[in-house]
């Protein structure tokens, strides 16, 4: 049999705790029939043992046994699902504050969010919380599934109520395509089924929103030049080097004009390897390694660019999540990873925390775990970064403790036009 | 609303876009450990895995050893399929017996049917430690169980080699960060975002070879606790167990006495990949007796180092 090739939507969920976001994912997954009749029977079985009922859907992802145990998400759960069109690879994100690195995880390779709410309490401060985080990690889709429809007897009137309020965030964050979905995740209503009991709504379906959403949108970005930043050399048996990496941006051609950064070389594409063979161009996503016509000595952590080209500096304006447990503070030294290049690092300026609820920036001088504040670094080394909001590869980076290894921040070049 | 302008110049199959992510993943680790290695049973999964790092580094030669932790009780089939696929792609293999670690009384024999499957997180750990391995990749996928659903990519490893799934480092972007310090390593998964279907797919799409085991085939296998067993060495038929001749294939390769075969006519990829895509019960859930004990055998298992 051949199957039809398909493309490939990366989506994570965002919902405060109770509001129904493991259900859902677990009745999308149950009406697509994702799941085999093994996993149903072990779903039925550990939801008798704890006594909640029949089929408690939200056990398809809550699957470590604390989750279970204490009924809430704490990392996050990879689902796959496939329609005859599409590969969707579900980061089912964890709702509580203290696991906002691993909400942040989720999101930061997101197409688009896949949001719940409970219709009864609107737009929690969790949520907004973490709509906000997704925007500033460069999510630009929304899907709303508006839950619960059943618990308010169907009611149009407390869909739009909560309708307004997610209209008027979207605007503030700068959301290019929303959908909102008045849904009953535990019924089933417009989740992959349109419902009966909402005769006021003829809109999509979850399944049909996010079927019907725009996918690989997360490589791609709005700059104008490629990108190829470099991992490693391979050595050729004619005694020539390539410089391999995955390419980002836009296309790389043979023949193109390209310059090494930040030794600010220029140079022409002289060949295209793909896996040991010759292919003619690199799009993007792919892991190619390049020929160059100049003899360079290039290396890990370089990046290969076309024009327009991405800057160099070492020191950065940059947004930050701090995940560490205790404070970032001016003068702190870290290191830092971004693209293949890691330096050692230090706070230079913190301009401030971003209030959430009023999407303001406080004068703030250190920040909290799971705060977002701006702050500006600087780094050992030079890094060649573009504005996160133009690429999102060369736009990021994380910081890492340099005695634990641990990973304690997320790091964005700039910052959201909304703050 | 407007819509950001977005450029089209990027491949969309999904395919492509899988193998590509595990190319850079393998150049990643390979770039910031010192000392890794691929862990290659022999499954279509790191059949898989070891033609990813193969095409990852190509035209030179692998930059890491591949070992196998040998239960001693595997197929005969896959022991060859091991041996031939190293020498085609010439890398160094490195074999740690889970035998050896039972000689030395680190662990008890369960006896020549008794299953070795758990024992051999023992033998893994010991190999890691003994040859200072700071980076092991593994074919897991995370389709297969919900504990590696959890899983990140890059999975942190402490010094007696557990996984603790409440303290994972935040994997943002493609930002893969696998620096360790002495005697700690990371567990490196390539093909976490693949599911039993793209591994079928990507076997034919690169008119791959896996063991014969994976084909229907005639065999004389046993019916227990709901699986068919092959009869061999580490199979025996129990009382009121009766012996059938029936056609079978293999979803899963594991241990010969914990790897039930499926009832499958399918000879041929397209064959394979068609009941894969129709199947309605789970690769792990059809053919694994060692995630059937308990419903968190898998994340244990996976907390004491498990592959």
């Amino acid at each position: 049999m051949q199957l039809a090739t398909k493309d490939l939507l990366r989506l994570a969920t965002i919902g405060s705790v109770d509001d129904g976001k493991s259900t859902l994912i677990g009745r999308l997954l149950v009406d697509t029939r994702q799941l085999f009749d093994d996993q149903l029977d072990a779903i039925a079985e550990a939801s008798e043992k704890r006594g909640v009922g029949d089929l408690d859907l939200s056990f398809v992802t809550d699957g470590l046994r604390a989750e279970r145990e204490q009924g809430i998400t704490i990392d996050v759960a990879y689902r796959y699902a496939t329609t005859p069109t599409r590969k969707f690879i579900i980061a089912d994100c964890p709702g509580h504050v203290q696991y906002t690195s691993n909400m942040a995880t989720g999101a930061s390779t997101a197409d688009l969010a896949l949001v719940v709410l409970d219709v009864a309490s609107g737009l929690k401060e969790q949520t907004r919380r973490h709509l906000c985080i997704a925007a500033l990690l460069g999510v630009r889709s929304i899907i709303v599934a508006v839950n619960k429809m059943d618990a308010v007897d169907w009611s149009q009137l407390a869909f739009d109520r909560v309708v307004d309020e997610i209209v008027t965030l979207s605007r503030e964050l700068d959301f290019t395509s929303v959908s909102i979905i008045p849904v009953s995740a535990l019924l089933g209503d417009n989740v992959v089924e349109s419902s009966n009991n909402l005769p006021w709504y003829d809109g999509p379906t979850v399944l049909d929103a996010l079927e019907s959403s725009e996918a690989g949108t997360w490589e791609h970005t709005t700059t104008q030049g490629a990108r190829l930043p470099i991992q490693w050399v391979l050595r050729q048996p004619g005694g020539g080097r390539t410089y391999a990496g995955m390419v980002n941006g836009d296309t790389m051609h043979v023949g193109d004009r390209v310059t090494l950064l930040p030794a600010n070389v220029e140079t022409t594409i002289t060949s295209i390897n793909f896996g040991g063979d010759e292919i003619a161009d690199a799009t993007v996503g792919l892991a190619a390694d390049l020929g160059l016509a100049a003899e360079t000595n290039a290396g890990r952590g370089d990046l290969i660019a076309t024009a327009p080209l991405p800057t160099v500096s070492n020191e950065l304006k940059t947004t930050i999540c701090w995940f560490g447990e205790k404070p970032l503070v001016v003068g702190q030294r870290l290191r830092l990873k971004h693209t293949s290049k890691v330096t050692p690092v230090r706070v230079k300026i913190i301009n401030g925390v971003i209030d959430i609820a009023k999407l303001d920036i406080d004068d703030s001088t250190s920040l909290n775990t799971n705060d977002i504040g701006l702050a500006t670094l600087q780094t050992a080394d030079l890094l060649v970064v573009d504005d996160y909001r133009v690429n999102r590869v060369t736009g990021s980076f994380v910081l890492i403790d340099e005695a634990t290894n641990a990973t304690v921040a997320a790091g964005m070049v700039g910052h959201a036009s909304f703050l | 609303m407007t819509t950001t302008p977005l450029r089209t110049s990027h491949t969309t199959d999904h395919l492509d876009l899988l193998e590509s992510h595990a190319i850079f993943i393998l150049r990643e680790v390979v770039a910031e450990c010192e000392r890794p290695v691929l862990l290659f049973s022999g499954g279509k999964d790191s059949a898989v895995l070891l033609h990813l790092a193969v095409k990852a580094f190509a035209p030179q030669q692998l930059p890491f050893p591949v070992m196998h932790i040998d239960t001693g009780q595997n197929f005969p089939e896959v022991i060859d399929f091991r041996d031939a696929t190293v020498e085609r792609v010439g890398a160094r293999l490195v074999v740690a017996k889970v035998q050896d670690s039972i000689d030395q009384g680190k662990v008890v024999d369960p006896g020549l049917m008794g299953s070795r499957n758990r024992l051999q997180t023992v033998t893994l750990l010991d190999a890691i430690n003994d040859n200072n391995f700071d980076a092991a990749f593994g074919g897991a996928r995370r389709d297969e169980d919900k504990a590696r659903a959890k899983e990140r990519i890059l999975s942190f490893r402490d010094t007696f080699g557990q996984w603790d799934p409440r303290k994972q480092r935040p994997e943002l972007w493609q930002l893969y960060q696998g620096k360790v310090n002495a005697g700690e390593h990371v567990r490196a998964f390539p093909l976490s975002d693949w599911t039993e279907l793209d591994v079928w797919q990507y076997i034919e799409r690169e008119s791959m070879t896996v063991p014969d085991i994976y084909f229907a085939h005639d065999r004389d296998v046993v019916l227990r606790d709901g699986m068919y067993l092959a009869i061999g060495p580490f199979v025996a038929p129990r009382e009121n167990e009766t012996v059938e001749r029936l056609t079978v294939r293999f979803r899963t390769v594991g241990d010969a006495n914990c790897t039930g075969a499926v009832l499958s006519r399918a000879s041929t990829l397209s064959a394979i990949i068609e009941e894969v895509a129709l199947a309605n019960v789970s690769e792990r859930g059809a053919t694994r007796a060692d995630d059937k004990f308990s419903e968190t055998a898998m994340e244990d298992r996976k907390r004491e180092g498990y592959f």
